[in-house]
């Protein structure tokens, strides 16, 4: 079936899906792959700003799905790598122009061309999600450590599970451990009692992405960014590469154990 | 007016109360407290031999109508019933039980046109969960529930009987929702956000717990109170 299709959802807005998106992308087309990442957050769309391709855009999702476009007429290369594509979300319409089965059709036609296509999914658990999950497969859940993320987290979780689309991984977006440390903060570890599922990425807090996103320059580029660093690693980790989770601590303690924990699974 | 789903009639040692087999147990013992209540005075006091012909009455059934009798001054000292489900019941609440009918309430004929529905269906069953269930979820059951997993914060457990959790107890739970004080909770760990047992109400203390372990919960005097088990 070529290539595969990974969702990137959160439940609740503002955790980090759509710069998490964009990172992923950009270090998977780094690994050599070839990638197009897709914009469901059809009314509201960013994923082009963050990647620096606001300017470029002629055509949008919802033109390929109602046929004013062809497929390859609305993608746009990335400006660094030619294997990495965008297909931006419409501006001026709403989640409803397009269905499930839109996307499912869209994406099997990008699977022969493409190893990875990625979605970025809206915030929420209506039509917007439902299009960004239906073709998934396999869903990576971005949340934030604190209470009212992991809450929601827990709830899309649960709908992904529902569709058969489970479990899904974990990824944990701007993790403070000095905070951890003091107990102001979530742990990686409290995050994953509550709920069960594999981590397949610690993403420490980094006042270089917001720079980056606003610059249109993913923070995964600069070698200076610890966020940078774990947003590769997760990126190897879904093709599959074995990569121990960073230090992010001067105290290597918590993460070898969260570690043990999950080779212990 | 009501249908006559009571009868009660005076014996030489007590008081003997006829419950309809047919119709729905919530019916019959509300009706039931009514018509105890109309005459509180009068009845305050009795010893009560029960009739219950042949529906089978699980314990927690039966131990709500013996503390229903109860909170109104009765003393349930007999239950005479053909069925084996609801004399093992009354064995292990130690009411002594009698399979003799005495005097079972006839059907009427037009109550025989809804006692097609089976009267099992309102009793001991149970639903077994084995998932974790995550927030949003909620379970309703007339009988027990058993969730072998999680119930994660912000999912909800609703039964009538009893709920057992093989797992994390952190959402909300009602166990004894029809207002049987009997009821119990029980799981793993037991940190739920809000635990109700009939009408009492428990919160878990703020603050991370230093021990987890298996915990039950029930109500004693009015209160839950919730005790490990070792």
């Amino acid at each position: 079936m070529g290539g595969k299709v990974v969702t990137i959802s959160s439940g609740k807005g503002g955790v980090g899906k759509t710069t998490a998106t964009a990172n992923l992308g950009i270090s998977l087309a780094s690994l050599g792959k070839k990638v197009v990442v897709i914009d469901a957050d059809i009314g509201l769309r960013n994923l082009d700003v963050i990647m620096g391709l606001e300017n470029r855009i002629v055509y949008d999702l919802v033109d390929i799905v109602e046929g004013r476009s062809k497929l390859r007429q609305a993608m746009i290369k990335h400006k660094k790598f030619d294997d990495l594509f965008l297909i931006p979300a419409a501006q001026t319409r709403d989640k409803m122009a397009v269905s499930p089965e839109d996307m499912v059709k869209l994406t099997d036609e990008l699977r022969e061309d493409f190893d990875y296509v990625l979605i970025d999914s809206p915030a929420g658990i209506e039509r917007g999600f439902r299009n960004a999950l239906e073709p998934a497969d396999e869903v990576l859940i971005v949340t934030n450590p604190e209470v009212s993320a992991v809450r929601d987290a827990d709830r899309i979780i649960g709908l992904i599970e529902a569709a058969d689309k489970g479990p899904g991984k974990l990824i944990i977006n701007r993790l403070k451990s000095d905070m951890v440390k003091k107990g102001e903060m979530l742990s990686s570890e409290d995050v994953f009692d509550i709920l069960g599922l594999a981590i397949i990425g610690i993403i420490p807090e980094d006042e270089l992405v917001l720079s980056a996103s606003n610059s249109g320059v993913p923070v995964t580029l600069n070698m200076q960014s610890k966020a940078g660093m774990a947003f590769n690693n997760v990126a190897r980790r879904v093709i599959g590469e074995d990569v121990p989770f960073m230090n992010l601590d001067e105290n290597p303690g918590i993460f070898q154990r969260l570690v043990g924990l999950l080779n212990g699974r | 007016m009501q249908e006559e789903l009571v009868a009660i009639k005076g014996l030489n040692d007590g008081l003997l109360i006829s419950l309809s087999a047919t119709e729905s147990w919530q019916s019959v013992t509300d009706q039931l407290a009514a018509r105890i209540d109309e005459k509180a005075q009068f009845y305050a006091g009795a010893n009560i031999t029960v009739e219950l012909g042949e529906r089978p009455v699980p314990k927690y059934e039966l131990s709500s109508l013996k503390a229903l009798l109860e909170r109104r001054g009765l003393t349930l000292s007999l239950v005479r019933s053909g069925s084996s489900t609801t004399q093992i019941s009354a064995a292990s609440l130690d009411v002594a039980t009698d399979n003799h009918h005495a005097a079972p309430i006839a059907p009427e004929p037009a109550r025989q046109e809804t006692a097609t529905v089976n009267p099992e269906e309102t009793g001991t069953q149970g639903v077994l969960f084995r998932r974790t269930l995550r927030s949003g979820r909620t379970i309703h059951s007339e009988g027990h529930v058993i969730v072998f997993g999680d119930v994660n914060p912000g999912a909800k457990v609703i039964a009538a009987g009893d709920i057992v959790v093989w797992g994390k107890l952190r959402g909300y739970v009602h166990a004894g929702a029809g207002g049987d004080e009997s009821a119990i909770v029980c799981a793993l760990e037991m940190s739920p956000s809000q635990l109700r047992i009939a009408e009492c109400v428990f919160r878990s203390p703020p603050g991370r717990r230093k021990k987890i372990m298996p915990e039950v919960a029930l109500v004693r005097d009015n209160q839950i109170i919730v005790e490990s088990r070792e």
